[in-house]
């Protein structure tokens, strides 16, 4: 018990930290529109390449600046993070159910199922994840619901794998065995004895994945194969930054901190959770 | 002797060998029990004991079935249960229940001790007045009631195979398979533990098939023993009359190697027998 | 024994702590003399391991010693340095294992292995190296060396495996052999050949052994003086004959009931009694209250 709750008390500022940059950066996505001190859309020439707030120049309101086209860069920021949001859990969650769904059935059933789960995961980890995804938008054509389609269909390797793995060693375990003994079928010992041992990598799993799908749907804004160019994504955001990089170095770099933020963030609090949830396993 | 609950004849039991899996392809089988013929009497403790590799934890697997017989039946109460399908199995796994080795891996780290012991009542029509049969059961192998909302990792070794032991008799099963059940636990903890269960089984009227590789425990338990070696039954009889009268040599071999806590100068001298290597049981 | 000859291994009032301060070793005091099977004995926890691994120097990073001196033929590994403690350790001590499998690398062939010892540690040459393995062998009755030397671990039985460890634990004439529970795996037929093979190589080559069991059958046939250990505590330590003659700790004889004997199947197997239990209880925390750690 003593090692468990140093352990916990350890960990407690990892997940507070992130949890709170993610819990800000969600309610801030959510409200937006009452949040945001302006229109993410409306442009000002006017107001071209405002600076942000302590520097020379800055206008009131403009607290992050402005880009190229006099569009209030922190509004952006926020209206971005919506699309950020949506693509992390909608294609996380949809990864997660199918990719860990088949990992069970390939661990814990084994045999001709687990041959056949196998095999697929193998070919689908043969290509390259990015050029697949580029690939994958080409054909179901650009918008929300592609983008997230094509990072389900890419990434449930992931959770398959590692769920499999752990699945496997659980059915070897004797009380797989004692629930045989208790009269359960298959079907009810791998929902009641070997689910419930896994779901603590799958949590994990998931709030990494949730990182890495905001990646991936920045790397297709920035080459421009993601959502309609009006609204504003953070991989757009960082394009755009990119052209004006000597002029208003601002543009490029609040996205990325936001981007590799909320990645962190999410790898982090996912870690967190399974230490969190696993002094039951000693 | 009283009629027989188990009464096996001509069992075999053949496991896919790993060890001489091919790259590609299936593992060959290796026959691990090499046709078996006993009775195991009502309300009777046997010992079932062997070293390693002489088939004995199959074999108990088998009576349970938790594998299948290649060969040979298993007739549980006049009704050959050695072909029955997972499904027919599930009426007849009230009766038949099983104590494991390793209390740790037989309980799951995820669900709390009441679930653990309500499991088996739930899946076999025994899920009313839940409460009351699982407080029975913890109550019978000696754990106090607050138990019941604790998890494995909060409980001793001897606490966690109570709770094996309550599982296992909650259903009050006609059979129970006890597979080297105190093996893990130290010496003060493993006579708790046996007494419990020599007590149970004599108040249940329980018939036990008791693993073990130590004789010392099995003479104190059991009334007849069953000697394994190599998937086959060496010497089966009543207890008293295989320690003091044991027929085979390798009987008297696995008793004359139990270091007895008791001074014994010439017990590490090589008997003539002995002397030089015993090729009979080194094997490269 | 004379009692001016030096122990081999002298171990005064050693303590250890776990992180959380946490008391694992009680003030354990014990001498092997040179030539001397000494067994600690006691149940899981009561820091019987942990004393082998603090003489070999091998202790886990989470246990600190706080108090006390070991001395290996009167040299105080205390006072030395870590490199020359390591020296000194690996040229007059060696570890018999429980666990042969993980003992040995499984990717290499027991050969090379047995040897690198002897030429890395004690800098033989590689024929000399050989030349004492294979007579090592020879000794725990390996008919088949050849075949051995060139197998690799998973290949040879556990008995097997054991007698390889065996023949390296003696073949660079170790002082003092720590065997930590090296029968526990095995079966009782080749756990009765590997005690002989152990109590005659100790008595040819006159090696001092530590051997660490939870077995009171196994310290009864194998050592001459035994440690009793309770929660780090030594509680008892007698001549092994006067101990099973007359225990005289409560504990001792506890555990003496405890143990199974099939010969005498009703007087033995019985459950260890609460006062017994309390009475040790209360011993520890008597000795804990009047400890002060790092005193003088």
């Amino acid at each position: 018990m003593d090692e468990a709750s140093v352990a916990r008390g350890g960990l407690a500022p990892r997940l507070w930290l992130a949890g709170g940059w993610l819990l800000l950066a969600l309610v801030a996505a959510i409200f937006a529109p009452l949040i945001a001190p302006q229109d993410p859309l409306a442009q000002d020439l006017m107001l071209e390449r405002l600076p942000p707030f302590w520097l020379d120049g800055a206008e009131p309101g403009y607290w992050l600046g402005t880009d190229s086209l006099g569009r209030d860069l922190l509004s952006r920021l926020i209206f971005g993070g919506r699309i950020a949001f949506i693509v992390a859990f909608a294609a996380a969650t949809s990864a997660c159910l199918l990719g860990s769904a088949l990992g069970l059935i390939a661990g814990y059933f084994g045999g001709w199922p687990d041959r056949i789960i196998s095999r697929i995961v193998d070919v689908w980890m043969a290509f390259p994840p990015v050029l697949f995804a580029i690939l994958l938008v080409a054909v179901l054509g650009t918008g929300l619901s592609s983008v997230i389609l094509a990072i389900a269909i890419i990434d449930w390797t992931r959770f398959c794998r590692v769920i499999r793995a752990e699945a496997m060693s659980q059915a070897r375990m004797d009380y797989v065995e004692s629930a045989r003994i208790a009269g359960y079928g298959r079907m009810g010992i791998m929902l009641r004895e070997v689910l419930p041992n896994v779901l603590p990598s799958v949590v994990a799993l998931l709030s990494l994945e949730m990182g890495i799908a905001v990646i991936v749907e920045a790397i297709l804004s920035f080459v421009n194969l993601s959502i309609s160019t009006d609204d504003p994504t953070w991989g757009s955001i960082i394009a755009e930054g990119r052209l004006s990089i000597h002029q208003a170095w601002w543009v490029l770099v609040f996205p990325l901190i936001t981007l590799i933020l909320t990645v962190l963030s999410f790898s982090q609090f996912g870690e967190a959770l399974k230490a969190r949830f696993d002094p039951v396993l000693r | 002797m009283a009629e027989p609950l188990f009464s096996v004849r001509g069992l075999k039991v053949a496991l896919p060998d790993m060890t001489r899996k091919p790259l590609i392809g299936r593992a060959p089988l290796a026959e691990i029990l090499k046709g078996l013929d006993f009775d195991l009497p009502k309300g009777s403790v046997t010992g079932i004991v062997g070293e390693s590799g002489s088939g004995k934890s199959t074999l108990g697997r088998a009576l349970v079935r938790l594998i299948e017989p290649s060969a040979g039946s298993i007739s549980f109460e006049g009704r050959d249960i050695s072909r029955l399908s997972e499904a027919e199995l599930r009426p007849l796994r009230r009766d038949l229940q099983m104590i494991f080795q390793d209390p740790m891996s037989s309980l799951n780290p995820r669900h709390t001790i009441f679930n653990i012991i309500a499991a088996p009542l739930r899946q076999n029509g025994l899920g009313d007045r839940l409460k009351e049969r699982v407080a029975e059961a913890l109550q019978r192998v000696g754990l106090p009631q607050s138990f019941a909302s604790r998890y494995r990792h909060e409980l001793s070794g001897g606490q966690r195979q109570r709770v094996g032991i309550a599982r296992a008799l909650a259903l009050s099963p006609k059979f129970v398979l006890a597979d080297e059940i105190v093996s893990g636990l130290d010496v003060s903890t493993q006579a708790q533990i046996l007494t419990l269960l020599e007590k149970l089984a004599a108040e249940m009227g329980l018939t036990v098939a008791f693993i073990s590789h130590d004789l010392s425990v099995i003479r104190r338990l059991c009334q007849q023993v069953i000697v394994m070696r190599e998937g086959r039954i060496v010497e089966a009889s009543a207890t008293d009359a295989l320690f003091e009268n044991p027929k085979e040599t390798y009987t008297r071999d696995l008793l004359a190697a139990i270091p007895l806590p008791e001074i014994d100068p010439d017990w590490l001298r090589p008997t003539p027998r002995q002397a030089g290597v015993d090729h009979s049981i080194i094997k490269l | 024994m004379s009692a001016n000859r030096e122990p081999c291994l002298d171990i005064r009032g050693l303590s250890a702590v776990l992180a959380n301060g946490q008391r694992v070793l009680r003030s354990v005091s014990l001498a092997v003399q040179p030539g001397e099977v000494r067994a600690l004995v006691g149940e899981s926890g009561a820091g019987k391991t942990m004393i082998g691994k603090a003489v070999l120097g091998v202790l886990p990073k989470s246990v600190r010693i706080v108090e006390g001196e070991m001395l290996i033929e009167g040299e105080d590994l205390g006072r030395l340095d870590p490199k020359a403690r390591r020296t000194l350790i690996g040229a007059r001590t060696a570890l018999i294992p429980q666990d042969p499998l993980t003992a040995l690398n499984p990717s290499r062939r027991i050969g090379p292995q047995m040897t690198d010892r002897l030429v890395r540690i004690l800098g033989w040459n590689t024929e000399r190296a050989d030349k004492r393995i294979r007579q090592l062998l020879d000794e725990v009755q390996i008919r088949d060396p050849e075949r051995v030397l060139k197998s690799y671990p998973h290949e040879l039985s556990g008995g097997m495996r054991q007698r390889v460890l065996i023949a390296a634990a003696f073949a660079a004439e170790p002082r003092l052999i720590v065997a930590d529970e090296p029968t526990t795996a095995l079966d009782v037929t080749v756990q009765k050949q590997i005690l002989r093979l152990i109590a005659q190589l100790q008595r040819d080559h006159g090696t001092a052994i530590l051997f660490v069991t939870h077995d009171l059958g196994v310290v009864a046939k194998i050592s001459q003086k035994v440690s009793v250990l309770y929660a780090g505590k030594v509680v008892e330590e007698a001549d092994t004959e006067a101990l099973f003659a007359a225990p005289q700790h409560p504990y001792t004889r506890a555990l003496m009931t405890a143990t199974p004997r099939y010969t005498d199947p009703y007087a033995s197997l019985k459950p260890v009694d609460e006062s017994v239990l309390a009475g040790l209880t209360a011993e520890i925390a008597a000795a804990d209250q009047a400890w002060r750690p790092g005193h003088g």
